[in-house]
């Protein structure tokens, strides 16, 4: 019995106790309206493609002066749909975002439900032929990105023939993709032709690891590549593991999802990734003032979604930043196309038509002509990318469909 | 004490743990309410001090997660409360006759899984083709069969070669998940997604989805229950479970009884992940279990094997998840604060069954004269 007198006492020294570490919470901002924004996220700060979307949603609805509520760890099943109510019904938001692709039909579900409240996601394709009115996809024109960051690797290329390092016929470069996807394809073709324009005798090989964070295969991925005789690395995967195989090794790397430089100062050169921000701003005022939004919404350089890191000069050719901006004013004018025709071939023909597969369906149907004027128009159709073809000088190692 | 005890040269150990047996039960469960208090005031002092919030409102927080605005009659959230108890539970219960015959089934997320397979693959390749009533028959039989297979292979390796049961039903679960990736790599195209199949879904009853799954989950209690405690197969469980010499001295064919009973266990997992297919996601991928019939192995223990106990026990746990997982979104904090303060919970109830079960004895100078 006595035991338990004592059991009771501490449950009550530890109430007491716990009196005394109640803090005051009133430091949160006065919001500016009333509006609350609800975000569902597939992972949570741990991992580098939701932190990117963390930190913008954090950086849009401080400087719009509006609330926010988040789901993390939300699974990419009817869990996203139980969230959305929960965001709508518990919290009173009244626009919702979620930022996987697997969260997309679910969301499209809840958006059935509750037509009032306005629906947003990343990455999805299905938003054009939904016919749900409340619910847009959005994304960005990374492979402008891409093309940005890949002229810089072509101009490292030269610097490294010109010094002798390597004959034109061994420009090779690696790169480490994470699914044989179109958003994984679309990204290391406008990568290739970026260093292509400058570095005409260039060619990539290419290999998979099956996931979008697998720090050990995309270093091991990384260094067979390095093995291979790839003189340059890149990637499209979100941890560490590629640029610092490449530091190890000494292997210049164009890195993504921000600045790798502070762990791999002697050979990062740049990167280049997706800022949400401008999107949440103009998803949050159209919601303000009752506006629609687009079905579709393609980030561009233009509207500061695809941006790139500060050049690493140790690393880079010289030159490189004032290149990187002529180029970008090219691609902001329109007098460059990165999917131009005249500069890439499929088993040595020039395409003058092809179908993607725009529309979602089961069959996966190629159904839209997305080539027009000799230019393939990537995110014109739908804002995920659809550029799915092997064009020669890209030699791909294996594949993996996940 | 005497001058013998000094010059013994055996000195008795700080400290002994003795087997007790005379706590009467009203004093275990005592122990056990208490220490599930203690648990849930030290997470809400913890979350308190990392979230900076006051104390009470932790558990503000935790409650509006859970229940969300219950009292303003909105019972979506009670309904999708009651939804993660019922398929924890059910694989906690599937679990149960195999622990209780001390084979160590680890294999339920991958049992629930090829459960979960065989519904979408009757809700995709027959939905169309069948009227509604058989398909779900045919979904829940298939389902069954398909849990109930995987749960048998690693019972006859045991039975005719006394292969470790503990790493055989681990591999199963690697070779399920890796089916399930190739089944979606498959159906989902390019795309690596399946979308939700209208198919074969269960239906929803008074407005909500889950009321199906909850009645499975309440049904397969009681049946769990009077299966263990009442029937003859639920006894040659128990002997199995205490000596297996003796269950063969008594007559019992052993082999019989490891691969019977993992029939059931494979096939209440396969029920599982029939809840979680046709009956939640109507979709599947590789997380669809989600780590749950791991977690389901504790509550079996922590349930002392008893159904009614578990319904308990994975109320509470399920509490706390969902109440923390709140708590770290309202903070901005990550699952790495959720997962500690469950694990603490979890801790100090597997700690006081240690200390329900044994006491602990100090060196004393009454026991150094003995």
């Amino acid at each position: 019995m006595k035991k338990i007198i004592a059991l009771v006492l501490a449950a009550l020294m530890l109430f007491s106790f716990a009196g005394c570490g109640s803090n005051d919470t009133s430091s949160d901002a006065p919001a500016k309206s009333d509006l609350k924004v609800g975000f569902i996220f597939l992972h949570d700060d741990q991992s580098t493609y939701d932190k990117n979307f963390m930190d913008a949603a954090k950086a849009a609805c401080e400087e719009m002066g509006v609330k926010y509520v988040q789901k993390t760890q939300i699974p990419e099943s009817k869990d996203c749909y139980d969230a959305a109510v929960e965001l709508i019904e518990v919290e009173g938001c009244e626009v919702i975002f979620a930022d996987s692709f697997g969260h997309e039909s679910f969301l499209i579900d809840a958006a059935k439900k509750y037509p009032d409240v306005e629906f947003c996601h990343a990455t999805g394709t299905q938003a054009h032929t939904a016919g749900v009115e409340n619910f847009h996809n959005a994304f960005a024109s990374i492979y402008e990105g891409r093309y940005l960051a890949g002229v810089a690797a072509g101009m490292k290329l030269n610097e490294m023939i010109e010094a002798g390092e390597i004959t034109e016929d061994k420009a090779k470069m690696g790169y480490v993709g994470a699914f044989t996807f179109a958003e994984v394809i679309s990204g290391y073709t406008s990568f290739y032709l970026g260093a292509k324009s400058v570095c005409p005798s260039v060619t990539m090989d290419v290999k998979f690891t099956g996931s979008w964070y697998d720090e050990q295969a995309e270093k091991e991925a990384a260094q067979a590549l390095i093995n291979g005789g790839c003189v340059l690395i890149s990637q499209h995967a979100d941890s560490m593991g590629a640029p610092t195989a490449c530091e190890k090794a000494n292997v210049p790397n164009v890195s993504y999802n921000g600045s790798t430089v502070a762990a791999c100062p002697n050979t990062f050169i740049v990167s280049s990734r997706i800022d949400w921000t401008p999107y949440f701003k103009y998803m949050i005022e159209c919601v303000m003032d009752g506006k629609e939004i687009d079905t579709d919404w393609t980030g561009t350089i233009e509207t500061g979604s695809v941006v790139l890191t500060d050049v690493n000069e140790k690393a880079a050719a010289a030159g490189t930043a004032d290149k990187i901006a002529e180029v970008k004013a090219k691609l902001l004018d329109g007098s460059i196309k990165v999917f131009d025709t005249a500069n890439w071939t499929e088993k040595g023909v020039k395409l003058d038509s092809y179908k993607a597969d725009v529309d979602t369906d089961e069959a996966f149907e190629k159904d839209t002509e997305v080539i027009e004027d000799g230019v393939f128009y990537e995110s014109k159709h739908r804002s995920a990318p659809y550029f799915d073809i092997q064009i020669d000088g890209i030699t791909l190692l294996d594949t993996n469909f996940g | 004490m005497t001058k013998s005890a000094e010059i013994k040269t055996h000195r008795e150990p700080f400290f002994h743990v003795v087997k007790r047996d005379d706590m009467p039960t009203y004093m275990a469960w005592l122990i056990r309410v208490i220490t599930i208090a203690v648990a849930f005031i030290i997470v809400g002092i913890l979350s308190s001090v990392v979230t900076g919030k006051p104390f009470i409102e932790t558990y503000d927080i935790m409650f509006q997660g859970v229940f969300g605005r219950i009292f303003e009659g909105r019972t979506t959230m009670l309904w999708k409360y009651l939804q993660e108890i019922a398929v924890l539970l059910v694989l906690a219960l599937a679990l149960t006759p195999a622990f209780k015959m001390k084979f160590w089934n680890c294999g339920a997320e991958g049992q629930a899984l090829m459960g979960g397979l065989a519904s979408i693959v009757c809700m995709i390749e027959l939905g169309d083709k069948l009227p509604y009533p058989v398909l779900v028959a045919v979904i829940a039989v298939t389902s069954i069969l398909a849990g109930a297979v995987w749960g048998v292979i690693p019972a006859l390796f045991k039975a005719w070669f006394n292969t470790n049961e503990t790493l055989f039903t681990l591999m199963m679960n690697y070779i399920a998940t890796q089916i399930i990736k190739y089944y979606v790599y498959i159906k989902g195209g390019g795309s690596n997604v399946i979308n939700p199949v209208s198919y074969g879904n269960f239906p929803a009853v008074g407005m909500n989805d889950y009321f199906v799954n909850i009645m499975i989950a309440i049904f397969a209690t009681v049946l769990m229950f009077v299966y263990l405690k009442y029937s003859k197969q639920g006894y040659e469980i128990s002997v199995v479970g205490e000596s297996q010499n003796t269950a063969r001295y008594i007559g019992i064919n052993v082999k019989k009884v490891i691969i019977r009973t993992m029939l059931i266990s494979g096939a209440v997992c396969g029920v599982a992940g029939m809840m979680l297919v046709a009956g939640k996601d109507h979709s599947i991928n590789q997380n669809t279990v989600g780590g749950q019939g791991f977690t389901a192995i504790l509550m079996s223990w922590l349930g002392q094997f008893n159904p009614f106990i578990m319904v308990f026990m994975t109320a509470i746990v399920v509490f706390l998840r969902i109440g923390v997982a709140k708590v770290a979104d309202a903070s901005y904090l990550n699952s790495s604060f959720s997962e500690i303060m469950v694990g603490i919970v979890i801790l100090m109830l597997v700690g006081c069954e240690f200390f329900i079960n044994y006491s602990i004895k100090f060196r004393s100078k009454k026991e150094a004269n003995l």
